[in-house]
């Protein structure tokens, strides 16, 4: 047999990706069979640690390629899709974790909770791999599609179904938006490969000066900001976030939002012409981070406030690609620095993003959502461990010691910024940093404040009808997964080189 | 390594496992004698640091750089920002280092007799002991970012104590503090990294003295970090945050925060900014040096018009910066010696001042000028501690705080030209201004007959406050009448910055 008849296909290379989808069929089968929720979680969980591992082995080897069409492939598993798929499947066992109450609860089927997760972890896992613009579109569909459902699944809860519509919506447009640009960069250069099309804007730049690749450029890169939650186009994110259960809105902040940042770093470093990207992208984080923060500050509502910060998080991502605005910053040194500073600071939020979800699970009853920031008032005079640990994650995300790993995040932004010239826009980032701390300091305060002034525990909590409001469910899972993830926010804290090594490869 | 390096670690390891120590004890008193504890073996380890500073003088060739540290330790912690692990000790910072740790051994030890109240005493000493390594690790820092990165260290904790423990108004007063500070400490960040970016290393040592910096970077660099440092220090018109932050914090969080943490400020302006921009330092001076006057001039009309004595002794500071920064400003010999040793002496002077305030207030539980008059009836000895620390802050000859205000408004005359004569002659009305505030506040508290908040206090004094207090009073003669003990180690150091400026 000749290869162009049939693709020799590397295995190992898929392995990841197999082992993601292995886990969503045997999470079905074991709901199927054996029809115990505990067993069915377990499944979850397994699979996803074997994802982990089989992605840290392939990842640790050379960059494996496959479905290839003459130099161009399709998949590409190297050092940054290992990290992607790493990060993805731990934080899927996290928020299994985390879901622990929820599930226990019983108003979400466990069944299909657990596989519709390990679902959207198989297209997470296969994202940071793609590498023509379809197998990138539909990996991030993989990732998304699964969450709708998801947001939507508590039952009886009439703020679960509208936030579940409002994503659903917002997000198919977008989809939209990102596969019509796709497919008119595919009449501009006749290529769908990230590379491909990325060498032949760079070889014949006269294709730039057609109105038709502009407006590709812009619909791809704008269809993916909604991915990410960027201003303009955020306004889907409170809402959902507010009305899903607690730890979907913790995978939705974490797990999906890294999973746009990710499509947008591969089509920014790898297909589109930074001249034309930059100044959009440079807009777009100094709207985004702005808009945020200064949105978060009138929030009253805890999962509001988280993902209004988070909007404000995502333009402190995007920030190192908007250096590419800049001629200085579009040098191959300056350029390097800017993915690497994007792809560390994202990994940086995700783990402080977790914790702080976990940090708000753990204090909240179980089933309930987040409720208003007074609810958590005087939370650290009841549970010291838990709500030091909400803290923690709080500081760093304001990006201030003691949380250390949010300090290392923002400096690593800064500088990739001033490396690449792009001083205004480091003075941006370093201003929006101060506004953000007004409002993760007044949550921050909550926690320790005394509860004389407060309403009575209790009051305001969650759904009514829940048997467990008012009272904390001392759930041991959802204990590990906030001493996990301060114990990894202080080790990255302490030795940020571990991560910015693995970001710049 | 070497004793010097052990002695640098120690500096802030012992302080850092002291809070976690702290913390971890349950029983609040043993917690508490803990932490005092440490806070002396900090300060023990920190008085050696002096010794065999001349034998390592000569080992830097011809060619020496412009910061020759007695000490130093250099380890890579995260090549991937420019960070790394180095510390160093000179006679700039020296003097700055052991009063750091000679302020927190008494705060702490303070706390032992009384714990203010707001939360438990061991939080607060392990809290004061977490600045404590912040402040150290500003002074000790020789490299760009690890200044910066203790730089925030001191925030949060800072925040919790005036937010803990401090007066009615402490939210709003404790969150103006961390949002006014952290304004300043990110355009530290960019600031850094301006000069990091452009000059490929963050060491101090070899950045002081522009490093081959171009004008422009320099300017944009000095502006950024004078802004920052102006902030923390405080220079008018950034002041604002002070006096709530001051009058709000509980008496050891008012201490620490008027006799160090706005030293790290001035520390970093001469260090920082003036040593690693030296040719935006003189393009700024003019600039600086008028708001430095504005301060000092608009602080002592301010505290003339003030009616509460926490808030008085806050402005004063505004005032008292101000001569440090004019010192700053003038770029010379004297103008930064003076600028050192009234560092110093006000770290001294209001740290007693406070304590002062904060026992006269937990007695009469009023800090009203108009309700505390005739002190000296009832109560002798804090009426004549109070006098004493009132004059040495007005800046009467033979105590500490005369040569700082002297040798400023010395320096500004030196320097010469219309500009720095007006401005010499303006601090110097300031200076007037000054003891003009004093004496009205000791006539106002000692003097009269006794408020009926006054006339209920008896004349003891505890031992634990003379203990705290006697030192500070000690130093501020000692410092008056031997101004060498700071600037004898001093002299050369800013001997080597100079030099680079011209």
């Amino acid at each position: 047999m000749t290869g162009s008849v049939v693709q020799s296909v590397d295995n190992v290379a898929l392995l990841p990706a197999y082992l993601a989808a292995g886990t969503a069929v045997l999470v079905l089968l074991a709901d199927l069979l054996v029809a115990r929720a505990r067993v069915t979680v377990a499944t979850a969980a397994l699979g996803a640690v074997a994802t982990a591992a089989g992605a840290v082995l392939v990842g640790a080897g050379d960059e494996r390629r496959t479905f290839c069409v003459g130099v161009d492939c399709s998949y590409v598993f190297g050092g940054r899709a290992a990290l992607v798929a790493v990060v993805v499947a731990v934080l899927t066992v996290g928020v299994l974790a985390l879901s622990g109450p929820l599930l226990r609860a019983g108003r979400s089927p466990v069944g299909e909770y657990c596989f519709l997760l390990a679902c959207s972890m198989t297209g997470g896992v296969v994202l940071g791999a793609a590498g023509d613009l379809i197998t990138l579109i539909v990996a991030v569909e993989t990732l998304t599609l699964p969450l709708y459902v998801l947001v939507g699944l508590r039952r009886g809860s009439l703020a679960s179904a509208e936030a579940a519509v409002t994503f659903f919506v917002v997000s198919v447009v977008a989809t939209t938006l990102t596969l019509l640009g796709a497919a008119l960069l595919y009449a501009v250069t006749g290529g769908l490969h990230l590379d491909r099309i990325g060498t032949i804007l760079a070889d014949r730049p006269e294709l730039l000066d057609l109105p038709l690749t502009t407006v590709a450029v812009a619909l791809v890169v704008l269809g993916l900001a909604f991915k990410v939650a960027a201003v303009p186009f955020h306004a889907w994110a409170p809402a959902t976030y507010d009305g899903a259960p607690l730890p979907v809105a913790a995978y939705l902040s974490t797990a999906s939002k890294l999973g746009g940042v990710v499509a947008l770093l591969a089509v920014v470093q790898r297909a589109l012409p930074a001249d034309v990207t930059g100044p959009v992208l440079a807009g777009l984080a100094v709207l985004t981070m702005t808009v945020g923060n200064l949105v978060a500050l009138r929030q009253r509502r805890t999962v509001r406030l988280l993902a209004w910060s988070s909007v404000a998080q995502a333009g402190y991502i995007l920030a190192p690609l908007g250096a590419l605005a800049l001629a200085s910053g579009r040098t191959a040194d300056a350029r390097t620095a800017a993915y690497a500073a994007a792809v560390a600071y994202a990994v940086f939020f995700v783990v402080l993003e977790l914790a702080a979800f976990a940090g708000v699970v753990a204090l909240r009853p179980a089933d309930a959502d987040g409720g208003t920031i007074d609810d958590l008032r005087g939370a650290a005079r009841r549970h010291p461990w838990r709500a030091a640990g909400l803290g923690l994650a709080l500081v760093g995300l304001a990006g201030l010691p003691p949380g250390l790993a949010g300090l290392f995040a923002k400096i690593t932004v800064v500088r990739s910024l001033l490396d690449g010239g792009a001083g205004w826009l480091a003075v941006v980032v370093a201003l929006n940093a101060v506004v953000g701390l007004a409002y993760y300091l007044r949550l921050t305060a909550t926690l320790w404040a005394a509860e004389s002034d407060a309403v009575p525990a209790g009051a305001g909590a969650g759904d009514v009808g829940s048997p467990a409001v008012g009272s904390v469910v001392r759930s041991r899972t959802v204990g590990a997964v906030l001493a996990v993830t301060t114990a990894v926010a202080v080790v990255i804290g302490f030795a940020p080189q571990l991560l910015l090594d693995v970001a710049a490869r | 390594m070497s004793v010097g390096e052990f002695l640098l670690v120690a500096v802030l390891a012992l302080p850092a496992l002291g809070a976690v120590a702290v913390a971890a004890i349950r029983p609040d008193r043993a917690a508490r004698v803990v932490g005092t504890v440490v806070a002396a073996l900090t300060l023990l380890a920190t008085l050696p640091l002096v010794a065999r500073r001349d034998g390592t003088w000569f080992s830097y060739g011809p060619t020496a750089p412009a910061v020759r540290p007695w000490h130093r330790l250099d380890v890579p912690w995260v090549p991937g920002l420019d960070l790394r692990f180095h510390l160093g000790v000179d006679g700039i910072s020296w003097p700055l280092v052991v009063l750091t740790a000679l302020l927190t051994l008494l705060c702490c030890g303070y706390t032992l007799w009384r714990v203010p109240p707001g939360g438990s005493g061991r939080a607060l000493v392990a809290l004061l002991l977490v600045v404590e390594v912040g402040i150290l690790g500003t002074f000790l820092a020789l490299d760009l970012v690890l200044f910066f990165v203790f730089f925030e260290v001191v925030l949060l904790p800072m925040y919790a104590v005036i937010a803990g423990w401090g007066g009615p108004d402490r939210r709003r007063a404790a969150r103006k503090f961390a949002l006014y500070t952290l304004f300043g400490s990110v355009l530290l960040l960019v600031g850094v990294y301006v000069v990091v970016a452009a000059a490929g290393t963050a060491d101090i040592v070899a950045l002081t003295g522009g490093a081959g910096l171009s004008r422009g970077t320099q300017l944009v660099a000095f502006t950024l970090l004078a802004l920052a440092f102006a902030v923390k220090s405080p220079l008018w018109p950034l002041h604002s945050w002070l006096p709530d932050a001051h009058s709000q914090a509980p008496t050891v969080g008012s201490v620490v925060l008027a006799g160090v943490l706005l030293k790290m400020g001035t520390y970093g302006l001469i260090r920082v900014a003036v040593g690693v921009a030296p040719e935006g330092a003189r393009w700024a001076a003019p600039v600086l040096g008028v708001l430095a006057v504005a301060a000092i001039i608009v602080g002592s009309l301010v505290c003339l018009a003030q009616t509460e004595l926490k808030r008085l002794i806050a402005y004063s500071s505004v005032g008292h910066m101000g001569f440090v920064l004019l010192g700053v400003a003038t770029l010379t010999t004297t103008g930064i010696q003076a600028a050192l040793i009234g560092n110093v002496a006000h770290g001294v002077i209001t740290g007693l001042l406070f304590f002062l305030a904060g026992a006269v207030k937990d007695r009469t539980h009023t800090g009203e000028l108009a309700d505390l008059s005739g002190l000296r009836e009832t109560a002798p000895r804090l009426a004549g501690l109070l006098g004493f620390a009132a004059v040495a802050s007005l800046g009467l000859p033979g105590l500490a705080g005369f040569w700082g205000e002297a040798f400023a408004v010395v320096a500004a005359v030196e320097v010469g030209g219309p500009l720095w004569t007006t401005l010499a002659v303006l601090a110097a009305i300031g200076g007037a201004l000054t003891a003009a505030y004093f004496l009205r506040l000791l006539r106002q508290v000692t003097h009269g007959r006794p408020s009926p908040a006054v006339d209920r206090l008896t004349p003891g004094l505890a031992g634990a406050e003379l203990a705290a207090w006697a030192p500070l009073v000690l130093l501020a003669l000692a410092v008056g009448l031997a101004p060498t003990l700071v600037l004898g180690v001093a002299e050369s150091p800013v001997g080597a910055l100079v030099e680079v400026l011209r």
